[in-house]
Formats: C-alpha cells, sequence, structure tokens
C-alpha cells in the first residue's frame, strides 16, 4: 500500500514507530498535488516550502520523544478562511487577495501542537457562500470522482483534496452543511461538531451564530482523532464552550446495540432522489443488523429551516462583512472620489455577485421598518426548529438523514438558480440552527458513480453517540476513494 | 404575495451594504431579494405569538474579562496588510475638508 492510501491515523502510527518520516509524507502529499491540481484545484496556496521546513522540525521533536499525538507529523490542508500566520488567506475572494495573517486560529494552532504539517490553503465558495465551490474568486474546484461535476460547498476544496489523496485530512467549516455536504459528494467523512465546541478565533465569520470548525477526512477514526485535538474552551471566543468530554476517540466501539435510531418521513419523501435514499435506508439496515433501534417518525418544521436560515446567515453576513472595506487590509479600488467612495468601490469591485446578493438581503433583513417581520420572525422560528429537535432526541439517540437531495451536480448546474441551490441544503441546516453535531460517512455510489452520503445527526454534545454509529457502520464498508486518485499518484512514477 | 422591490429601496440597502451597484446589478438585486423574500415568507405560515427570539441555541450570557492586553505589539506586520500606510498609520481618502 503506498503511503497516499493511509489514513491519517495509520500514517501517524507508522511515522511513529519509524516506517515512514514526516518529510516523505510531505513529499508524498506535496507530489499528489503536482500531479492532480491541474485538474482538481482544490488549493488556493500551497506553501511547498514551508511544508518541508515543517516536517523536518516535527521529524525531530517525534524523534526526540517530545511529540507522541496520533498525528503527529500528518500532512493537513486548511480551509482557506482560517487564519494562518505569515501564510496568505484570502476565503476564496478577490477582497482578500493580499491578506497575509498576523495570527492562526486556534484550531489550526492546537492542530500544530499536535504536530500538524500544514501543505496550504482549500479553496472554497467566496466567503463560504455557496454549495459547489464555484463562487471561489480563484477557479472552481473540481469532484476527484468526476471532473465534470462540482465537489459540493463550501469547504469543497477540503474535501475534494482529502479524497484526491493531495492531503491526508483538512480543516473545513460548516455554516448551513458546508462540512457535511461536500463530505457527501466526495465521498469523505467530515464532523460538524457542536456550536461552541471548536473555537472560532481565526475563522473569518460569515455567520457567526452558525459557524463552526470540523474535521474532513478518510474515515470516522481520523475524524474523533482530529476534533479531539482541535476542540478546545477559549476566551478568545465568546461562544466558546467548555467541555471536559472531548476525548472522542473513547467513543470509536463497535457497537450499536440498544441504539435508537429516528428516520424522519419528512427527510425521505418528495424531493429526495430515489438512488440516494436506498443507499442510506440501505445502510441504515446496517446498524439495524448489528442491534440499533430503528424507528420513523415525523420531525416537522423541516420546511421552514432553509427560510429562517438564510435570513439569519445574510443578516450576520452582511454586519460580519462590514469590516472589509478597503482600510486595513485586502483590495482597495483604484478609483474614487472621496471616503466613502473608496469603501464603496472597493467593495463592489472585491465581492463577487453571491457574497452580494446575501449583504443586500442580510442588510435589507436588519433595516429599520423589517427588522421585526424578518430578523425576528427567523429567531422565532429557529426557537421552534431547536424544539422539534429536543422533542426527538428525548425519543432517540440520533437521527439519520441525507447530507443532500441529489449527488454531486454537474459544474455550472446550480448558480443559474439560488432558490433552488438553497433548497439543496435542505438537511443540513437545521443542525446549525439548533447548533447540533453532525457526522456525515460515505455510505454508497449512484449509477454514475458518484459518492453518496449518510448524515448522522446527535443531540447537543452527543459526537461520541454519532462516532460510536458511524465507527460501527463502517466496519462493513472500508474507505475506498477515486480511481482517478490512483491515476494521478501512478502519473508520477 | 410577491413582494416588488423598488428603485429606492435598492438604492436605500445599497447605502446600508456599502455597495455600489451598477444599472443591471440593481435590476438583477431587485428580482433576486423579490424572490427570496417571497420564499422567506413562508415563515409567517408559522404562528410564532408568544415565542422567544433565539439567538443562541445555549443560554450564554455576557463573557467578560479583565481589561489586559495578551498580544504583542504587531504593528509593523498588521500594517504590511495596508493598502496604503504611512508614518506607522493607515492612510484613507481625505474625510474633513
Amino acid at each position: 500500500m503506498s503511503i497516499l492510501e493511509l489514513t491519517a491515523v495509520e500514517l501517524g502510527k507508522k511515522i511513529k514507530a519509524g516506517e515512514v518520516t514526516a518529510v516523505e509524507a510531505a513529499k508524498a502529499a506535496l507530489a499528489q498535488i503536482r500531479a492532480a491540481e491541474d485538474q482538481v484545484n482544490a488549493f488556493v496556496t500551497i506553501d511547498e516550502e514551508g511544508a518541508l521546513k515543517r516536517a523536518e522540525e516535527v521529524q525531530k521533536q517525534i524523534e526526540a520523544g517530545t511529540l507522541r499525538g496520533p498525528l503527529a507529523g500528518v500532512p493537513v490542508a486548511i480551509k482557506d478562511n482560517m487564519c494562518t500566520k505569515g501564510m496568505l488567506t484570502t476565503c476564496s475572494s478577490k477582497i482578500l487577495y493580499n491578506f497575509v495573517p498576523t495570527y492562526t486560529a486556534e484550531a489550526v494552532l492546537n492542530l500544530e501542537k499536535a504536530g500538524a504539517v500544514i501543505l496550504g490553503k482549500t479553496n472554497m465558495d467566496e466567503f463560504a457562500m455557496g454549495s459547489t465551490t464555484e463562487t471561489s474568486a480563484y477557479g472552481e474546484t473540481r469532484n476527484p470522482w468526476n471532473l465534470d461535476h462540482v465537489p459540493g460547498g463550501s469547504s469543497g476544496g477540503s474535501c475534494a483534496a482529502v479524497a484526491a489523496n493531495e492531503c491526508f485530512y483538512a480543516l473545513g467549516s460548516d455554516t448551513g452543511g458546508s462540512i457535511r455536504q461536500p463530505s457527501s459528494f466526495c465521498g469523505v467523512t467530515g464532523i460538524k461538531p457542536t456550536y461552541g465546541t471548536v473555537s472560532r478565533y481565526g475563522l473569518i465569520a460569515y455567520g457567526s451564530s452558525l459557524d463552526q470548525i470540523g474535521p474532513v477526512a478518510k474515515d470516522v477514526t481520523d475524524c474523533a482523532a482530529i476534533l479531539e485535538a482541535i476542540a478546545s474552551y477559549d476566551p478568545k471566543d465568546s461562544t466558546s464552550i467548555r467541555r471536559d468530554d472531548t476525548d472522542f476517540t473513547s467513543a470509536l466501539v463497535d457497537d450499536v446495540k440498544g441504539l435508537r435510531i429516528g428516520i424522519p418521513r419528512d427527510y425521505f419523501g418528495d424531493g429526495l432522489n430515489p438512488e440516494v435514499k436506498a443507499s442510506i435506508l440501505t445502510a441504515v439496515e446496517v446498524l439495524k443488523s448489528k442491534g440499533a433501534i430503528v424507528e420513523e417518525f415525523d420531525l416537522s418544521l423541516v420546511e421552514y429551516a432553509i427560510p429562517a436560515y438564510y435570513v439569519i446567515a445574510s443578516a450576520e453576513a452582511s454586519s460580519n462583512l462590514s469590516r472589509f472595506d478597503g482600510v486595513k487590509y485586502g483590495y482597495r479600488a483604484e478609483h474614487y472620489d472621496g471616503l466613502h467612495s473608496m469603501y464603496k468601490r472597493s467593495r463592489s469591485e472585491g465581492f463577487g455577485p453571491e457574497v452580494k446578493r446575501r449583504i443586500m438581503l442580510g442588510s435589507f433583513v436588519l433595516s429599520s421598518g423589517y427588522y421585526d417581520a424578518y430578523y425576528l420572525k427567523a429567531l422565532r422560528t429557529k426557537a421552534l426548529i431547536k424544539q422539534a429537535f429536543d422533542k426527538a432526541f428525548a425519543s432517540y439517540d440520533l437521527i439519520v438523514a441525507p447530507a443532500s437531495p441529489t449527488t454531486a451536480p454537474r459544474l455550472g448546474e446550480s448558480l443559474c438558480d439560488p432558490i433552488q441551490m438553497y433548497l439543496g441544503d435542505i438537511y443540513t441546516i437545521s443542525v446549525n440552527l439548533a447548533g447540533l453535531p453532525g457526522l456525515t460517512v460515505p455510505c454508497g455510489t449512484d449509477a454514475k458513480g458518484l459518492p453518496i452520503g449518510m448524515q448522522l445527526i446527535g443531540d447537543c454534545f452527543q459526537e461520541k453517540k454519532l462516532i460510536r454509529a458511524g465507527f460501527s457502520f463502517e466496519q462493513s464498508r472500508k474507505y475506498q476513494g477515486p480511481p482517478l486518485a490512483k491515476q494521478w499518484e501512478a502519473s508520477l512514477k | 404575495m410577491a413582494n416588488i422591490i423598488s428603485d429606492e429601496t435598492i438604492e436605500y440597502v445599497g447605502i446600508l451594504a456599502k455597495l455600489e451597484l451598477s444599472k443591471e446589478e440593481k435590476e438583477a438585486a431587485k428580482k433576486d431579494m423579490g424572490r427570496m423574500l417571497d420564499y422567506i415568507d413562508k415563515l409567517n405560515e408559522l404562528d410564532t405569538s408568544g415565542v422567544e427570539p433565539m439567538s443562541h441555541v445555549f443560554p450564554v450570557h455576557n463573557v467578560f474579562r479583565e481589561d489586559v492586553v495578551v498580544n504583542g505589539d504587531d504593528r509593523e506586520n498588521m500594517l504590511a496588510n495596508a493598502p496604503e500606510q504611512k508614518d506607522g498609520a493607515f492612510v484613507v481618502p481625505k474625510t474633513v475638508e
């Protein structure tokens, strides 16, 4: 087996055992990046020199015994909305085309403490606004399973990079499904943790009450190890939560006996592609055969999640993105007439169409006269959605859902109709509104060979149940990457 | 009911959003926003009377800390990101005549 096919934890073990060095691992990933990037475009920035230098340092620390964690020496890719000191951070936007942060995001710092080697920054929808990674100012990312299809979004670069074996794992962020949906489209595993579990310090904000950083990797074991490394209480993030149960790898147990699983009827009705539905229900049968108790139920309010989300996320975005004004960093327009004209032109030229659309909508719903009717109404709806989940979790340990109504659409199909694109987020969005953890695991492919993911949703702080169920499920189905990943590797030999 | 967005509304929102839209962008924004609001109006089907708006899923309150400087002086690196800088300060167009 080649180095590239190893999972992050497998590679970490081999590095620790002295069978592979951190430098060899970084070189292998960088070679794969060179072979695949022309076709995939998963990265905005590749830091070859920095990665090799860092790998050498980490290797020394591993040999000296000062770095012992499961991820020490393992190369990682970071979504380009997390600040990395000294390394370009663009949010895939023209407005941050030259922004070099002076500090590193807390989640990334935690990974560095665990001995991570950062390869570069991954492509995304501009400011994480989108479901396809096509709104990036630096070109779209392509799905390694089929280059004519999108990888999903907004963490499309992170998920495509993992699937293409360009890195061993990646960090993504999830505001409305941005880890879980592209994980599903790219056939990889991703976790959106309970809100507040991973510090948002240094994550360039989109919808602050919804944003959460999480892992993207080849399997549940990797995701549990990564989440364990990045979760921390951080006084620099006022919404950070103190948890003493972040030993997520302790939940890697192949046992779902007696686990109560709810299947929301409203998630498996009209609008769900039959192949996706069949694949997920087959996966549920696996859990059932292992002793889980499966029941159907009505979640309710499902159709109200998307409108509530777009009001709340756009409102928060319009406020968060007001900091981009051409003064302290990023793009400034060349021609303007006075201060306000400079602000307006810099923003109008620097932001892409989807970002402007959401800023406009957000400014509108927060404006005097509309605030109660739209913004407060959406926050009241959010409260009702949370209640619906509370009720469900009184009866079930976890909920099984699709991650998306379809497999990955073709490039160029989604952006022409924004509302249609937003509807694709129906199974992921309410999880963010209610602050819940969600896990996507690959469970099959459709007739075209595109991956299908199953989403497991837990109550707040119940990541361990998701990890246990996901781990139990994947025992029946070992990770399979896209055929192209092997071809790219072979092309180098 | 279909939402019709007037030219005045788009002008006003453009001011709030600090965006200067071209004529074509304004027309597109009127249509876009109208459609989005039609869709969002679905929330009106829900009776939310007596429901408190939920801004946070957990009962978090203001988090206080001592006002102590913990980050060092990073002025040079921060200024390095500025589109224009002079004498240790950000340069902006003249604001007061």
